[in-house]
């Protein structure tokens, strides 16, 4: 009996930790939204998203030129990117499925996918940045599509694979051709899978800083301009945080609040599409 | 009406159609195959792009340096002759992914054990998410949270009567003590880090457990097992190639990020054995450092570049692989 009773003490301490560890983990998400709102939800106003990002020792200003930076080397990073990344997905789980190459391709686009990035940064710094001479949006843009592809082909692999091969060999039966099945029967069964992946890729970029440093660089300025250094709002973030300058400081700390916001959104965004999905 | 017009049979004429059609699909499908295989080879040019262009970078620090480079202490990036060494930031890097997974891994292990065998099932959506959306939240908002909220708190509660209780304990007193106590400091470093890659022990330590045949479950729970026999007797040896392999991806990540880490840690290139002293990981020298430095100095920026790269590739390889390996079983 008291063998039982030590058994039934172990199991009700361990169960106890385990409850402790679950609350611990997830109290840090609301720990972190909740400082973000407190330091930055004050200073979020109109002038946020229409006025320059100020110099130091004034006061007032915003961050349009930062948003509008972030979100052109998102866009043309996502343009680039997932386009290339749905395309090796789609050798990898149809034309290739049984080819010798694909285990390998997919074992690089996996290391590719965790591999830090702000390596990343230092290959188009070379790549691009050194021969062109100068910083520019098209660089930083470049760097966000590289992290970007490894994400889509995962996903639409993925998705791709779980279409029934029935779907396909009732289409390749009425004489349709590989591309057709892939594009009429195969990518509309996974079209919101792929979606989801692509989403979850803008998510990721979106928030990136490390690759942006040595490509984008920063720029106080409004710069519409693809072959300029534009600011983006993580490297924004990343020079006014470290200041004296007050105002600066609170910027930085909207413009966190406003890029947490968007990414955490796009993530459930891109969860409950999935979720949608999964209960077809 | 009498049929002159057609000369031609129409059978013909739609047999010439078809043809035509025939082969411009044909044509298509040629084209379309060969972009996604273009593509599909691109993720492997990608990934050779990538260690030439560090290599070619860190060329001149390679020449100047050698191997020595990895054993070397000082980082002197200032003087007339540069001395550079990468032991400073490789110590960084692996103690703060070292200590960071001694504190993730454990917790991770305790919310995958809650959400797969204690959690009623309306919840374990909800707070699985909770959870992992820690890993959507950007790494330099972590960095500035870090800085500003967590440090202040640790340095006021939590540093300074470690750092007292152990002021007389020989050994201890090096690992846990400071001449100062500051928010910038290795474990500080440690613990963001640790709560980064918590979302990703996490969601891989529930995958592995869910893939547990539950009759192995219900037949230990049979002969009358309590759930924490069942979770360390039969899941946890069922999922540990798993569950290692999800280990490792994490370590991945731990070692490579950066701006959550470049703030807190300081990058200060020095070696004294306290977790409670700044310290420098190979990205936050490479981010704090690499705008402002040039020919020698930006080359072994560069070939620290390729050392974590190298690091990465190799820890998140063997992860891949472990994890290849239970899928396999998984499957068959």
């Amino acid at each position: 009996m008291s063998l039982y009773a030590s058994r039934r003490r172990s199991n009700f301490t361990a169960m106890t930790l385990c409850l402790i560890a679950t609350g611990i983990g997830i109290i840090w998400l609301f720990l972190i939204l909740f400082s973000l709102i407190l330091n930055g939800l004050p200073h979020l106003s109109f002038s946020t998203f229409v006025e320059m990002t100020p110099p130091p020792g004034e006061t007032g200003g915003g961050l349009a030129n930062s948003i509008f930076g972030t979100l052109l080397m998102t866009f043309l990073g996502v343009g680039v990117g997932a386009p290339i990344g749905v395309m090796a997905g789609t050798y990898l789980a149809e034309y290739g499925r049984y080819s010798k190459a694909t285990p390998a391709i997919r074992f690089i686009n996996d290391i590719l996918l965790s591999a830090p990035s702000i390596i990343i940064g230092l290959f188009i710094y070379g790549l691009v940045v050194l021969p062109m001479k100068n910083f520019s949006a098209l660089a930083g843009a470049l760097a966000l599509a590289v992290i970007v592809i490894p994400i889509v082909v995962r996903t639409t692999e993925d998705m791709l694979l779980l279409v029934p091969n029935t779907l396909r060999e009732a289409a390749s039966s009425m004489g349709l051709p590989r591309s057709h099945v892939v594009w009429h029967v195969a990518y509309r069964a996974a079209r919101a899978g792929i979606l989801t992946g692509i989403l979850l890729g803008v998510a990721r970029i979106a928030g990136e800083t490390a690759p942006l440093l040595f490509t984008a660089f920063s720029n106080n300025f409004w710069s519409a301009s693809l072959l300029k250094p534009i600011a983006s709002l993580p490297t924004t973030i990343n020079s006014f945080i470290n200041t004296p300058d007050a105002n600066m400081k609170e910027l930085a700390w909207t413009g966190a609040l406003i890029v947490t916001l968007a990414v955490l959104g796009l993530n459930i965004a891109a969860r409950v599409l999935g979720v949608a999905k999964k209960q077809q | 009406m009498a049929q002159v017009t057609t000369s031609r049979d129409p059978r013909e004429f739609i047999s010439a159609s078809r043809s035509k059609i025939l082969s411009s699909m044909a044509t298509g499908d040629r084209i379309f195959a060969f972009i996604t295989r273009a593509c599909a080879y691109g993720v492997f040019v990608l990934l050779l792009g990538i260690m030439i262009s560090l290599i070619m970078g860190a060329w001149p620090a390679i020449k100047t340096f050698g191997l020595e480079f990895l054993i070397t202490r000082r980082w002197a990036p200032q003087l007339d002759e540069p001395i550079l060494g990468a032991l400073a930031p490789i110590y960084g890097t692996l103690l703060t992914s070292f200590i960071a997974m001694l504190i993730a891994v454990p917790f991770g292990l305790g919310i995958a054990v809650f959400l797969t065998e204690l959690c009623p099932i309306p919840l374990r959506r909800p707070i699985r998410v909770a959870v992992e959306l820690l890993a959507g939240v950007p790494s330099i908002i972590y960095g500035m949270w870090g800085f500003f909220v967590l440090g202040p708190f640790l340095v006021h509660y939590v540093e300074p009567p470690i750092v007292w209780a152990v002021q007389d304990i020989p050994v201890l007193n090096i690992i846990f003590g400071a001449e100062m106590i500051s928010n910038i400091s290795l474990f500080n470093a440690s613990l963001v880090l640790a709560i980064m890659i918590l979302p990703f022990v996490t969601a891989i330590a529930v995958d592995v457990f869910s893939i547990v045949p539950p009759v192995l479950k219900e037949s230990a729970y049979g002969i009358g097992c309590t759930t924490w026999e069942v979770v360390t007797n039969v899941v946890v040896p069922y999922a540990r190639v798993g569950l290692v392999g999800g280990v490792m991806l994490a370590l991945g990540r731990a070692l490579g990020e950066t701006m959550a880490v470049t703030y807190i840690i300081g990058n200060s290139f020095k070696i004294d054995g306290s977790i409670f002293s700044p310290g420098t990981t190979i990205s936050a020298a490479i981010a704090s450092e690499f705008a402002e430095s040039s020919d020698l100095h930006r080359s072994a920026l560069m070939y620290l570049g390729l050392i974590l790269f190298i690091l990465t590739f190799l820890v998140l390889a063997a992860a891949r692989l472990m994890l290849m390996r239970l899928e396999k079983r998984a499957g068959a």
